[in-house]
C-alpha cells in the first residue's frame, strides 16, 4: 500500500476502497495474502485475468466431462511419463537379462525391454507408475473418442467452434500416434510384431515404400534404431504438439464460451451456470484428483501389457490371439477384412491393393470425421453462430450419419478381433470374417435408418408432449359414459426445452444473377434435400393455442 | 435466403426481458453483425414461445438446515484427513513393502503403495467435489456472449493496418520482392528434407536387400532358437520344426537375417504333396520347408493344424495349404509362401540347396 502514498504522478488517484484495504487485513496471514498478492500483480498485472475470467459462468452438465477426463489424463500421462524416463533406456544394443524374472534369465533382449523389465520388477512403485501410465494412456485415447462423439451428436461442432472442432480432431490423432509410439517402446514379442505390422504397410505403398520402410527402421527390418526413433517422438515432439494444440483447443474454448444445452432462462446470447471461482475451480480441480485416483485405484489391482510373458522381440515367434491395444483395433481389422487375392503385379511393379485399400477406406472415413462440420456448414448454408446443443433426436440427419459411422468403426473393431471371436465361440474364422465384412458394409445402412426413424419417432412423441401433455393415468368417466384419460398439459419450463430447437428445409433451387443454375447449387440441393426432406417441425404458440382451445 | 428472426435480435430481446424479470440485472447486448447473420435455410419461426427464464433455485438441505451444513463440512475435511492418511499410508507401504528377489513382492509393493496413492488423490477430490456440490453457493450466474467476430470498428482498424502495413512495405506493389522471398520461403525447407536421408546406411539398396537371405547351399537347417542341426530322420509325418539357418546365432544382424531366413519345416505324406513342375526335387521324402514369414505383412506364419495341414497366420488370419505348396486359401495374403528347395547331406542332415527362389515377406513395390 505505500507505493500508492509515495506515488506522486497526478493521474493516480487513491481510491478510497484501496485506502480501506489495509484494515481487511488485520490478521498477519491475511496481510501475508495482500502483500503477496500486491506483489505479484505490480509485476505481472494479474489482477485484470482474476477480474476477467476468476467469475467467468460455466454450464453444468455430465457430458461437458468427458473433455476433461480427457485432460487430465494427459496430465497424469506426463507426470507417470516423466518418471519413467528417468529408468528407461531407448537402446536396442543387445543384452543378456539377469534380473529376477527367472524365465527370461539368460535370455538375450535389448535394453529397452531389460530397462523396462527393472522399472516392472526391481524398482519400487515402478509397476504402478508404469500401469499408471499404460491405463491413464488407454482412457485418455477413449475419453477423446467419447467427447468426440459428445460434440458431434450434439452439433457442439457449429460455427463459431468448426476450427476447434479441426483441432480437437488432430488431437485425437496425435493421441493414436503417442498410443502406438509408447506401446511400441518396451520392444517386447508384440509390439515387435505391431512394428512388423507397419514396416509391411509402408512396403506396399506405391514407388516409395521400400525406401519410407528402410528409412524409418535404418536398414533392414528390425534394425537397432526403431525405438531410439520413436523414443523421441514419443517424448518430445508429439507431447509438445499436442500440449500447443490443448492450449489452443483452450483458448478458443474461452474465446466461444461453453455451449450449453436448451433450457428455460437459457438463450443463444448466454450462458447459465458456475462461476470459476469458487465452484469450477472446486469441482475441476476435484474431478482432477478424483481421475487421476480411478486410474491409480485401475493400476493398482489390473495387470496391464505384461511384456514379461510375452519376451523379448523376435521376429519368428508368435503367440495366438495376438491383438493390438484396443485403439489400434479398427486400423488392425481393416487389414483383416480384405478378400484375398488382391494384389498385382503391373509391368513389374507390385501393386499390395490389400494393404492399399485399407489405407485409403481408413483415410477416406477419418477425412470425413474432420471435415464433417465444413459440410454441414456448406448444406445449411447457416452462418449464425450456434451456442444451444442440439439434442440429437432434433436433427435426424446427422444423427443418423454419426450411427452409421460408430457402427463402421464397431464393425473394424470387432474385425480385429476375429480370430479370439472365433475361438471363444467356436466358430470357423472365415464364418466370423465373411459376418464381419458383411456387417462393415450393410451395418452401417441400416443403422443409418434405423436411427434416423427413432430420431423422427422421437420428435414426433416430443410434438405429442408438447401440444397434449402427458397421460396422467387419471381415467374419468363421462356423462355420457365415455371414458377418458385426462391428460396433463406440461409446464412452461418442460415446454420450453422441448419447443426450442433449429429446423431446416431442403434448398430451392433458384438460378443466380447471371440466369444459371449451377452444379455445385444442384449438389447442394440434393445434400439438402438429403438432410432435411424428413422432418418434424417444432411446435408454435398458435399450434398450441389452436389446440387448447379445441380441448375446451 | 431469408434471415433469420429466430435467434439474432428478437431472441435476445425476449431473453433480456426475462432476465430482467428473473434476476433484475443483466440486460442483453447484441451486436447488430450478430443478428444479421445468414440462416441460410434455417426456417424463420415468427410464432415463437416466450423463453419462460430461469426457474427458482431449489434450495439444498445444506441451505435450509444449519445441522446439514455442518454434516457435509464434517464429511468434506474427514475426506481431507482420509487424503492425508492416504499419503502417509503411501509413504509406510514404500517402506513396509520393499522389492525383493520373491516376485510375490513386486505385487504386494505395487498394491499398498497404489492403495495409498488412490485414497491421497480420492480425498482430495472427492472433499473438494462435495465442498463445492453442498456448501458453495448454488446460485447460478449468468453471462452474456458477444459476437465471436471483432465489432466493425476494430476490423475496420485491422484492415487499415494491413493497408499501411502494405504501403509502407510495398509488399503488393513490389511484386519482385515479394515473389523471390515466397521462392526462397518455399526453397529453404529442402535441405532439412535431404538430411533424412541418414536415417538408414548410404551404401544400400532396400529392394535389392530384400531379394536374398542367409540360405545358401548346404546351409544346414538347425532348431530355433538352439541352432542345432536336424535329422531328416528325426522329422515324423504330421511334425513341424521352427528353423532358422546354420550359424544365424553368430551374426552381428542376427533379428534381421532372421526376419528373412526363419522357415517352417514340415513333413506329410509325400502321396498328399501338389507338386508343380520344377519343385520336384524341392522336398525330401515329404519333408519340406517354406518361409514363415507372412507374404502379406510379414508377421510370423506359426500356427500349424496338424489335421488340415493348414498354416495360419495370427495376426491377419491369411491361410496357407502345405500340401498345395502354401497356396492362399483364405485370409487378405496374395502369395504363397516361398518354398526352401532343401535335401539331406551325407551325415543325414537336411540342408538348402539354395537361397529362396523369390524375396520372401510382404511385398514391396520393387519385387515383381
Amino acid at each position: 500500500m505505500t507505493t500508492i502514498e509515495r506515488s506522486d504522478t497526478p493521474h493516480e488517484v487513491v481510491d478510497p476502497a484501496f485506502a480501506e484495504a489495509p484494515k481487511l487485513a488485520a490478521t498477519p496471514s491475511s496481510r501475508f495474502t495482500a502483500a503477496a498478492a500486491n506483489y505479484i500483480d505490480e509485476r505481472t498485472s494479474i489482477s485484470a485475468v482474476v477480474k476477467e475470467f476468476g467469475r467467468k459462468i460455466f454450464p453444468d452438465h455430465w457430458s461437458f466431462m468427458l473433455g476433461e477426463v480427457a485432460l487430465y489424463s494427459f496430465v497424469v500421462i506426463i507426470l507417470t511419463g516423466t518418471f519413467l524416463t528417468f529408468f528407461f533406456q531407448a537402446s536396442m544394443a543387445p543384452v543378456i537379462y539377469s534380473g529376477p524374472f527367472v524365465p527370461l534369465k539368460g535370455v538375450e533382449m535389448s535394453s529397452a525391454m531389460d530397462s523396462a523389465l527393472k522399472i516392472s520388477f526391481e524398482i519400487r512403485g515402478g509397476l504402478l507408475i508404469r500401469q499408471i501410465h499404460h491405463w491413464a494412456a488407454l482412457l485418455f485415447i477413449a475419453s477423446i473418442g467419447m467427447h468426440m462423439l459428445r460434440i458431434f451428436f450434439t452439433g457442439a461442432f457449429r460455427k463459431p467452434r468448426e476450427l476447434n472442432w479441426t483441432i480437437g480432431f488432430l488431437l485425437f490423432i496425435l493421441a493414436l500416434a503417442e498410443g502406438f509410439t509408447g506401446y511400441s517402446l518396451p520392444d517386447d514379442l508384440l509390439s515387435g510384431n505391431g512394428l512388423r505390422i507397419i514396416d509391411g504397410m509402408v512396403k506396399g505403398i506405391p514407388f516409395v515404400g521400400t525406401w519410407i520402410s528402410y528409412l524409418i527402421f535404418g536398414g533392414e527390418f528390425p534394425g537397432q534404431q526403431i525405438v531410439g526413433r520413436l523414443y523421441t517422438l514419443h517424448i518430445l515432439l508429439l507431447p509438445a504438439i499436442i500440449v500447443a494444440m490443448i492450449a489452443l483447443h483452450l483458448v478458443f474454448v474461452v474465446v466461444h464460451k461453453h455451449t450449453q444445452y436448451a433450457g428455460p432462462g437459457k438463450s443463444n446470447e448466454n450462458v447459465i451456470g458456475y462461476p470459476v471461482l469458487p465452484v469450477y475451480a472446486a469441482k475441476a480441480g476435484g474431478f482432477f484428483f478424483i481421475v487421476f485416483g480411478v486410474i491409480a485405484l485401475i493400476a493398482s489391482f489390473f495387470q496391464i501389457n505384461p511384456i514379461w510373458n510375452y519376451g523379448p522381440y523376435d521376429p519368428s515367434p508368435v503367440s495366438a490371439g495376438t491383438q493390438p491395444d484396443w485403439y489400434i483395433g479398427f486400423a488392425d481389422g481393416a487389414l483383416r477384412l480384405i478378400p484375398p487375392g488382391l494384389e498385382s503385379v503391373i509391368w513389374g511393379h507390385t501393386y499390395s491393393w490389400n494393404i492399399l485399400i485399407p489405407i485409403v477406406v481408413l483415410g477416406l472415413f477419418i477425412s470425413i470425421v474432420a471435415l464433417y462440420p465444413l459440410v454441414e456448414g456448406w448444406v445449411t448454408g447457416d452462418k449464425r453462430e450456434h451456442h444451444i446443443l442440439d439434442r440429437p433426436r432434433n436433427a435426424p440427419t446427422r444423427t443418423a450419419i454419426g450411427a452409421a459411422g460408430v457402427t463402421f468403426y464397431a464393425a473394424l473393431w470387432a474385425a480385429a478381433s476375429s480370430d479370439l471371436i472365433a475361438t471363444h465361440f467356436q466358430l470357423s474364422i472365415e464364418a466370423v470374417i465373411h459376418t464381419i465384412q458383411a456387417t462393415a458394409i450393410l451395418g452401417p445402412i441400416i443403422a443409418y435408418f434405423i436411427a434416423k426413424r427413432v430420431c423422427l419417432a422421437l420428435q414426433k412423441k416430443d410434438r405429442e408432449i408438447a401440444l397434449h401433455g402427458f397421460e396422467s393415468g387419471r381415467i374419468v368417466r363421462l356423462p355420457g359414459g365415455e371414458y377418458i384419460e385426462v391428460h396433463q398439459q406440461v409446464d412452461d419450463y418442460e415446454r420450453w426445452r422441448l419447443v426450442t430447437f433449429n429446423e431446416y428445409k431442403p434448398l430451392m433451387i433458384r438460378p443466380n444473377a447471371k440466369g444459371k443454375i449451377t452444379q455445385t447449387q444442384r449438389l447442394r440441393a440434393r445434400m439438402s434435400r438429403w438432410f432435411f426432406e424428413d422432418r418434424i417441425a417444432p411446435v408454435t404458440k398458435t399450434e398450441l393455442e389452436r389446440q387448447s382451445h379445441d380441448h375446451h | 435466403m431469408a434471415h433469420d428472426d429466430s435467434s439474432g435480435k428478437d431472441l435476445a430481446a425476449t431473453s433480456s426481458g426475462l432476465d430482467g424479470a428473473s434476476t433484475g440485472t443483466a440486460v442483453a447486448t447484441t451486436d447488430a453483425g450478430h443478428a444479421e447473420a445468414d440462416g441460410g435455410l434455417a426456417v424463420i419461426a415468427t410464432d415463437t414461445f416466450a423463453n419462460p427464464g430461469l426457474p427458482a433455485t431449489r434450495h439444498r438441505a445444506t441451505d435450509l438446515d444449519p445441522k446439514k451444513a455442518r454434516t457435509a463440512q464434517r464429511a468434506v475435511y474427514t475426506l481431507f484427513y482420509i487424503s492425508i492418511a492416504g499419503s502417509i499410508f503411501a509413504l509406510a507401504a514404500y517402506m513396509a513393502f520393499p522389492i525383493t528377489d520373491d516376485l510375490a513382492s513386486v505385487r504386494l509393493n505395487s498394491v499398498f503403495l497404489g492403495l495409498g496413492i488412490t485414497l491421497a488423490l480420492m480425498g482430495i477430490g472427492l472433499g473438494a467435489v462435495h465442498w463445492a456440490k453442498s456448501l458453495m453457493s448454488d446460485e447460478e450466474g449468468e453471462d452474456i456472449r458477444h459476437p465471436v467476430r471483432g465489432t466493425e470498428a476494430t476490423r475496420t482498424a485491422a484492415v487499415q493496418i494491413f493497408d499501411e502495413a502494405n504501403k509502407e512495405s510495398g509488399f503488393g506493389r513490389r511484386t519482385l520482392i515479394r515473389n523471390s522471398l515466397i521462392g526462397a520461403l518455399v526453397a529453404f525447407p529442402l535441405p532439412a528434407v535431404i538430411l533424412f536421408r541418414g536415417l538408414a546406411p548410404e551404401y544400400n539398396n532396400p529392394a535389392a536387400l530384400l531379394e536374398t537371405t542367409m540360405w545358401k547351399t548346404g546351409t544346414r537347417l538347425t532348431l530355433d532358437p538352439s541352432g542345432l542341426p536336424v535329422k531328416a530322420a528325426d522329422v515324423t509325418i504330421g511334425s513341424a520344426f521352427h528353423i532358422i539357418p546354420e550359424g544365424l546365432n553368430d551374426t552381428p544382424d542376427r533379428l534381421e537375417q532372421k526376419a528373412k531366413a526363419a522357415v517352417l519345416l514340415m513333413r506329410v505324406n509325400v502321396a498328399d504333396l501338389k507338386i508343380s513342375p520344377g519343385r520336384e526335387t524341392w522336398n525330401y521324402d515329404g519333408i519340406v520347408a517354406y518361409s514363415k514369414i507372412c507374404t502379406h505383412v510379414g508377421c510370423p506364419v506359426a500356427l500349424f493344424e496338424q489335421q488340415t495341414h493348414h498354416l495360419l497366420c495370427p495376426c491377419h488370419q491369411s491361410t496357407f495349404d502345405v500340401n498345395n505348396e502354401c497356396e492362399v486359401i483364405f485370409g487378405p495374403a496374395k502369395r504363397a509362401l516361398p518354398q526352401l528347395p532343401i535335401t539331406v547331406d551325407s551325415e543325414g542332415y537336411l540342408i538348402a540347396q539354395s537361397d529362396f527362389t523369390e524375396p520372401v515377406g510382404p511385398s514391396f513395390w520393387e519385387r515383381s
